[in-house]
């Protein structure tokens, strides 16, 4: 049995390394402190918000923009940490098989000099006699998602003083913004995967409030409750995947029983040590938890119902920040997905095809839709499922690059959306706006930005992310797009189709928008410097930012400005697979610019000339042609009736899922209890009480009641007749007595 | 020494005391006629106590009469209650404890 | 003072609360502020006495039994008057004498029809004494005694205080528990009498099942016997019907008393009684009870959703977390049963906390009818955002009290202890997981129902709805407190259950789940490449110390 066990050492005899390091620069080592200030916050306002002049929002304010500054920093730590950190690395003892050994040593490919992720523990708990720590865990991920959720929230923060001012719970809202951040960042500094799941769930019952937040009005606490509860699906199966995987990792670690951390984890799994149907069944469960918390099809119905909500909440949450966990998650446990889904060298996987259906999914269904909002809801769940299929291909940097971009351009979108509403009140694009492009240039410049850089053309930011992920499917042959994972063709189908969709249906809403005559009521007017500037910086970042990752070998700019995000992002260590890259390729990106193009032409012909057209013929502004293909064609017609129905998803989930269980389901149950469980409680006490009937008249009555009676009667009788003598006067008694007493005494003479 | 002049004595007592408590109606006769009784014993205790040279008996008589001046303490009480609430002290009329 | 505590502390905290009853019975009726303050300075002295033992407590070994006393008590049964505390009965005695202050409090103003404070609060010391006495007891008759002493004063106040349908109530309660001591005790007496044991005490008896070699079949028999005595009162899937009725009928501090504390003698029988003195039927019924105790999750959130009384739903929502906490002693692991005790305690408080709010909003509305409540955030706000902590508490959010009950009994569950079907298991751990999410639908959907949207039109002028007054603030605010601080740093409770659950388990089970058992190996497909240790002893210790040194 002992030559069996051998350790998967890469170094000679010192273990598994799992690729972080306890050293590193003081910030990078107490990045802690960064979801501790809007914990704070949080803690500050709950208490003394009401009583500050501006209603705890100069709090919130405070606190987050410290953190953002703090996030600054410990990016510039940890970029400084990337390359130049010798410190020593911390492996891990393992039991496991000689075979597997290959896998070991070929972590320090890539991008050549090891990052060390900086990890610090304490102990939060023990059982077991195991202790279970808290700590966090500082690699490149990490740190640009404080850099993107602290932005956001600041941003969002800033903006939502001017947008909620005067709210009934503006105190409130406050408070549960900055509950958000702290478990937001909570979350990406998350060391294991129990306090992930701790930081996760939280996220969620602050998206709960929020969107709830004017609970007044049932369809909001609706909205709510859908949110929670199929996030609470999906959680059902991030609760089981992270038992799975903790017991799993647990088997390969001698004298330990289990492991939540994330670091061993994907050590482990990378190195071979887990068994592969342990890690696919994790990997599936996980995958569900994704599926709900990032929206991605079939539990994605949520999203837009989440609209309801305050505009910033769904800018900073549902668009930026929350939504993305799911994906965060993914890029956090890669590891355990790459080698559960054998996404290596593979043309097909569910999580690929999940994200690939999703983007096509949310692509289309953003087409019917009359709410601003909810066009952009239906985009972001289109540009997650982007993500999930990057990460579905292989494509990880791709995938993270597409998160970071896509939060800054889409909430500058959703911000430019809210302050739209802000000036006519409603977010019904067709009865209610139209032709704001002159009465609101800032919101209309800024909300073109981010159109055309979600609508993915060069040189905005959107572009360069999307074509990564295009590239990252491995590419076809055709465009000489090679190097990737696998040959995911399939998923570069939907990706190209997907640019196509969204690019057309941004069209449609800017149009929809900004141009023809204002249809709505009273007068709108740009709105404030707390909101016009907030836009701006987020449309300045939606132009920018698409530069950090220019591709390898891009001509017009120096060597050591290319692939930057990829060099300080994507981990090179022993808790991250070892992934290919595809190489860039001018044809593909030529070609999706060509298709992007030319939906937005289509779209354009349609709107701005077609019903441009119409409009003034009719003298009104129209949304779309009186005799449209809708009108026209039966099958058109069936198709966005299926669209408007949202491929009847809901019903299935509201009606079918939930009311059943409500409804029959629950009746049933509840009826088994009475009746049943019940009916044999109470059949047993009645028959109970039948048989003491029986025992009761039959025995009780007239035998042993009988004998009792008798008695009793008996002595009645005779009490009766003794009573005669008690005449209550003393000197009858003493007459008696003393007549006993002679008798007595008699007696005794003559006996004695 | 003669008993039997004791015991005589005691006896006419007793008799007279008995008699007094079946036959007077007024409370506190029918009280000092039990103190006739109880005297009449302690006559007989004493006596013969004195007879046998034992001190039992003469105890035993300082018991009594200690219990006896209590006893009367408490009857004259409950005569004195019942005249406050009836103004009468005659027994035939009270039989609070017919049956 | 630490002598003192040794020989007479747990006594004290014991019988306190019968000295306060026999000061309280020489006042008259009438002087009900006396009543009430003599109620209060005694559970407060009680709660004191507890304090000090928990700083008496020897933190670093909480398997051993501390502030023990064994005095020969009943010679002619060999019964003893044996009581000790250990780090599985700390947290329950803790739980106990915070519980029972709050809820005097909490009735300070308003009494229940037909009022009474004596009587009322009579009865209520003497609950606190029989919860203690099962907690600390050491003895099985003891144990029985004060198991049965809480019955009494139960069933008279939910006889004499309660709603309108009490009398059906209050019998059924009595008569379930009746009939589960009776085979309980039952059981005890085989037990005693088949092990020959020289005194009824946990530790001889369990010594003795070894020594004696008690047949299996009658260890299955008395393990039944006590499953059903314990069960009831947990009370377990199919067992359960008295609890909804006796909780929808008693008063407020009543329903308080029985979520919070009640329901865990139950549990504690088990975690104290039926598994470390016959562990091997522990193994054998194990199946069994996870599997009613997954059911009792499914099947009370199921029945939950089906309610239209917000008393009742709450109630059918003990008999799913009490799932949770069955499944963690099922799994026969020390981390299920740490789960299991972090559950009683979450959910004495959670629950608790709901039955407290109940009963104020019944106060305020005059109805519990969830169709007709509506708005509660808008007439009463602090109450509402409290009633929503707490449905997010009960509900297993992370971050607060429940979860850390929930989610290690799930852990658990997926790698049970030696000798359990581990598939079975799995299959319950994902059953279990689906249980949360209906547990999420039932509270928010009551949540929503009762806190959110705008008052109905009948209360939306009502002047009794107020916002919750001091004394409810007095009483809530420590379990609000503890709620959070246990689910921030659950340790509180880990802690202290730790170390004497790993012992009483090792002693009995000789599980050591850190090392993989074969079938486990098995069940990952993968036995062949992983170290079976735990199957093989010698080789086992030999593969650690390799590590160890290579390791480094």
């Amino acid at each position: 049995m002992t030559d069996l066990l051998t350790l998967a050492a890469s170094a000679a005899g010192s273990g598994l390394p799992l690729g972080i390091t306890e050293g590193g620069a003081w910030l990078l080592r107490n990045v802690w402190l960064i979801p501790l200030l809007p914990a704070l916050s949080f803690v500050g306002i709950l208490f003394f918000g009401k009583r500050l002049p501006k209603g705890g929002s100069e709090l919130g304010i405070a606190f987050v923009g410290i953190a953002f500054v703090l996030a600054l920093f410990t990016a510039v730590a940890w970029i400084d940490h990337r390359d130049d950190f010798h410190g020593e690395e911390v492996t891990r003892t393992v039991a496991v098989a000689e075979h597997h050994d290959e896998h070991g040593d070929e972590h320090h490919g890539g991008h050549g000099h090891p990052s060390l992720a900086v990890h610090n523990t304490v102990t939060w708990f023990q059982s077991n006699g195991v202790e279970f720590t808290v700590g966090t865990l500082v690699d490149g991920p990490a740190v640009m998602m404080l850099v993107v959720v602290t932005l956001v929230s600041l941003l969002v923060h800033v903006y939502s003083t001017d947008y909620v001012a005067g709210d009934r719970r503006y105190t409130h809202f406050f408070a549960f913004l900055s509950l958000f951040s702290a478990s937001m960042l909570l979350l990406v500094v998350s060391e294991n995967t129990l306090q992930l799941l701790v930081a996760w769930e939280l996220v969620g019952v602050c998206s709960f409030a929020l969107i709830g937040h004017w609970w007044e009005e049932k369809p909001n606490s609706d909205a709510a409750l859908k949110a929670f509860l199929t996030n609470r699906v999906g959680d059902m199966g991030l609760l089981v995947g992270v038992t799975i995987l903790f017991f799993t990792v647990g088997s390969a670690l001698p004298g330990q029983f289990g492991s939540f951390s994330i670091a061993e984890t994907n050590a482990l799994a990378n190195a071979g040590a887990l068994s592969h149907t342990a890690l696919l069944v994790a990997s599936c469960c996980l995958m569900a938890a994704v599926m709900s918390k990032s929206g991605q099809f079939f539990l994605h119905t949520w999203l837009p119902d989440a609209m309801a909500g305050p505009t910033p909440v769904s800018a900073l949450i549902h668009a930026a920040t929350m939504v993305v966990a799911g994906v965060f998650m993914i890029a956090r446990m890669y590891g355990v997905f790459f080698e559960g889904f054998s996404i290596g060298g593979s043309s097909i996987n569910m999580m690929a095809l999940v994200g690939g259906l999703t983007t096509l999914v949310g692509a289309s269904l953003a087409f019917v839709q009359s709410d601003i909002k909810k066009v952009l809801a239906y985009s972001t769940i289109s540009q997650l499922g982007y993500m999930v299929m990057a990460l579905g291909v292989g494509a990880w940097t791709a995938a993270m690059f597409h998160l970071f971009t896509h939060a800054f351009f889409k909430a500058c979108l959703f911000l430019g959306s809210g302050s739209a509403a802000h000036a006519v009140h409603s977010f019904d694009m067709k009865a209610d706006m139209g032709g704001l492009r002159k009465e609101m240039p800032h919101t209309f410049r800024t909300f073109v930005i981010g159109s055309i850089a979600l609508a993915g053309l060069p040189p905005l930011a959107g572009f360069w992310s999307k074509d990564e992920i295009l590239v990252g499917t491995g590419g076809w042959g055709l465009f000489g797009g090679t190097g990737g994972n696998g040959a995911y063709t399939f998923m570069l189908v939907m990706g190209i189709a997907t640019a196509a969709l969204t690019a057309a249906y941004m069209t449609r809403c800017v149009y929809l928008t900004f141009f023809g005559e204002f249809r709505g009521h009273g007068h709108p007017h740009e709105s404030g410097p707390r909101i016009v500037v907030p836009l701006w910086i987020l449309a300045g970042l939606a132009i920018v930012a698409g530069f950090l990752n220019l591709p390898k070998g891009f001509p017009l700019v120096p060597d050591s400005l290319q692939e930057r995000f990829g060099h300080f992002v994507e981990p090179v260590a022993g808790y991250f697979p070892t992934i290919a890259h595809g190489t860039p390729s001018w044809s593909l990106a030529i070609f999706s610019t060509l298709v992007v193009a030319a939906a937005i032409g289509v779209a354009y012909r349609y709107y701005f000339v077609k019903v441009e057209a119409a409009s003034k013929a009719c003298g009104k502004s129209l949304t779309e042609l009186p005799n449209g293909p809708t009108t026209k064609y039966p099958l058109a017609r069936r198709g966005h009736n299926l669209l408007v129905q949202k491929y009847y998803l809901d019903h299935l989930y509201t009606d079918v899922i939930a009311g059943g269980t409500k409804g029959p389901l629950a009746d049933v149950a509840y009826s088994v209890n009475q009746n049943v469980i019940d009916g044999v409680v109470n059949a047993a006490g009645e028959n109970a009480v039948k048989a003491g009937n029986l025992v009761y008249h039959r025995f009780d009555q007239l035998v042993v009641d009988g004998v009792v009676n008798t008695s009793g009667r008996a002595s009645s009788g005779a009490g009766e007749e003794l009573r005669k003598i008690q005449t209550g006067k003393v000197q009858g008694y003493a007459a008696i007595l003393f007549a006993a007493a002679t008798v007595l005494a008699g007696v005794f003479i003559v006996i004695v | 020494m003669l008993l039997n002049q004791f015991l005589l004595l005691s006896a006419v007592l007793f008799a007279i005391g008995v008699y007094g408590v079946l036959a007077r109606r007024n409370g506190v006769l029918v009280l000092m006629s039990i103190e006739l009784i109880l005297n009449a014993v302690n006559i007989n205790l004493v006596a013969f106590s004195a007879l046998r040279e034992t001190v039992g008996g003469e105890v035993f008589a300082l018991f009594v009469i200690a219990v006896a001046a209590a006893e009367v303490g408490v009857g004259l009480a409950m005569v004195l209650l019942l005249y406050r609430n009836r103004r009468s002290i005659d027994l035939t009329e009270i039989d609070l404890m017919r049956g | 003072m630490e002598n003192l505590l040794d020989g007479w502390g747990l006594t004290v905290a014991t019988f306190s609360p019968l000295v306060g009853v026999a000061v309280m019975l020489l006042i008259p009726k009438d002087q009900e502020e006396r009543h009430k303050l003599i109620a209060l300075v005694t559970s407060l002295w009680v709660a004191f006495v507890s304090v000090l033992l928990l700083i008496g407590f020897d933190l670093d070994h909480t398997d051993r039994l501390q502030f023990v006393v064994d005095k020969v008590w009943i010679d002619v049964i060999s019964s003893h008057y044996a009581v000790g505390l250990d780090g599985m009965s700390l947290p329950l005695l803790l739980l106990t004498v915070l519980v029972v202050p709050l809820c005097i409090v909490y009735s300070w103003n308003h009494f229940p029809e037909p009022r009474n404070p004596k009587a009322f609060l009579i009865l209520i010391l003497i609950l606190e004494t029989g919860m203690i006495g099962t907690f600390v007891a050491q003895d099985l008759v003891l144990f029985f005694v004060f198991f049965e002493v809480v019955l009494l004063p139960m069933f008279f106040m939910i006889a004499v205080w309660g709603g309108p349908n009490r009398r059906y109530a209050s019998l059924k309660f009595f008569l379930f528990t009746l009939f589960g001591s009776a085979l309980m005790l039952v059981s005890f007496l085989a037990l005693f009498f088949l092990t020959g044991a020289e005194s009824f005490v946990f530790a001889d008896l369990a010594d003795n099942v070894v020594a004696h070699g008690v047949s299996r079949t009658a260890q299955l028999w008395i393990f039944g016997g006590m499953l059903l005595g314990f069960g009831i009162k947990v009370p377990m899937f199919p067992f359960h019907t008295w609890l909804p009725d006796a909780h929808t009928e008693a008063p407020t501090v009543g329903s308080v008393i029985l979520a919070a504390v009640l329901l865990k003698l139950g549990t504690y029988g088990f975690i104290r009684i039926a598994i470390p003195i016959l562990p091997e039927a522990a193994v054998e019924w194990a199946p069994w009870i996870g599997l009613l105790a997954v059911i009792g999750i499914i099947y009370g959130a199921l029945g939950c959703l089906a309610q239209t009384d917000m008393k009742r739903l709450i109630a059918f929502s003990s008999v799913a977390h009490m799932g949770f906490v069955m499944l963690g002693i099922a799994t026969l692991t020390d981390f299920g049963i740490n789960a299991a005790i972090m559950g009683m305690v979450a959910h004495g408080l959670i629950t608790g906390m709901l039955f407290f709010l109940a009963g104020s909003m019944k106060e305020r509305y005059h109805t519990l009818e969830i169709s007709r409540l509506g708005g509660l955030l808008v007439q009463a706000p602090r109450m509402g955002w409290v009633f929503g902590l707490c449905a997010m508490a009960s509900l297993g959010l992370p971050g607060l009290a429940g979860f850390w009950g929930e989610f290690p009994a799930i852990l658990s569950a997926y790698s049970p202890g030696n000798g359990v079907p581990v598939e079975t298991f799995r299959t319950f751990m994902v059953v279990a997981a689906l249980g949360t999410v209906l547990a999420a639908g039932y509270l928010l959907w009551l949540l929503q129902r009762a806190a959110f949207g705008t008052p109905k039109e009948e209360f939306a002028d009502d002047p009794h709805i107020t916002d919750a007054t001091r004394e409810e603030w007095i009483a809530w605010a420590p379990m609000i407190a503890l709620i959070v601080a246990i689910g921030i740093y659950p340790n509180l409770v880990f802690r202290v259950t730790d170390g004497a659950v790993d012992a009483s388990l090792h002693e009995c089970l000789q599980v050591n789940a850190s090392e993989l058992t074969s079938e486990q190996a098995e069940a990952l497909g993968c036995a062949d490449i992983y170290d079976v240790a735990g199957t093989d002893d010698g080789h086992g210790d030999g593969h650690a110390d390799e590590h160890a040194a290579v390791g480094g």
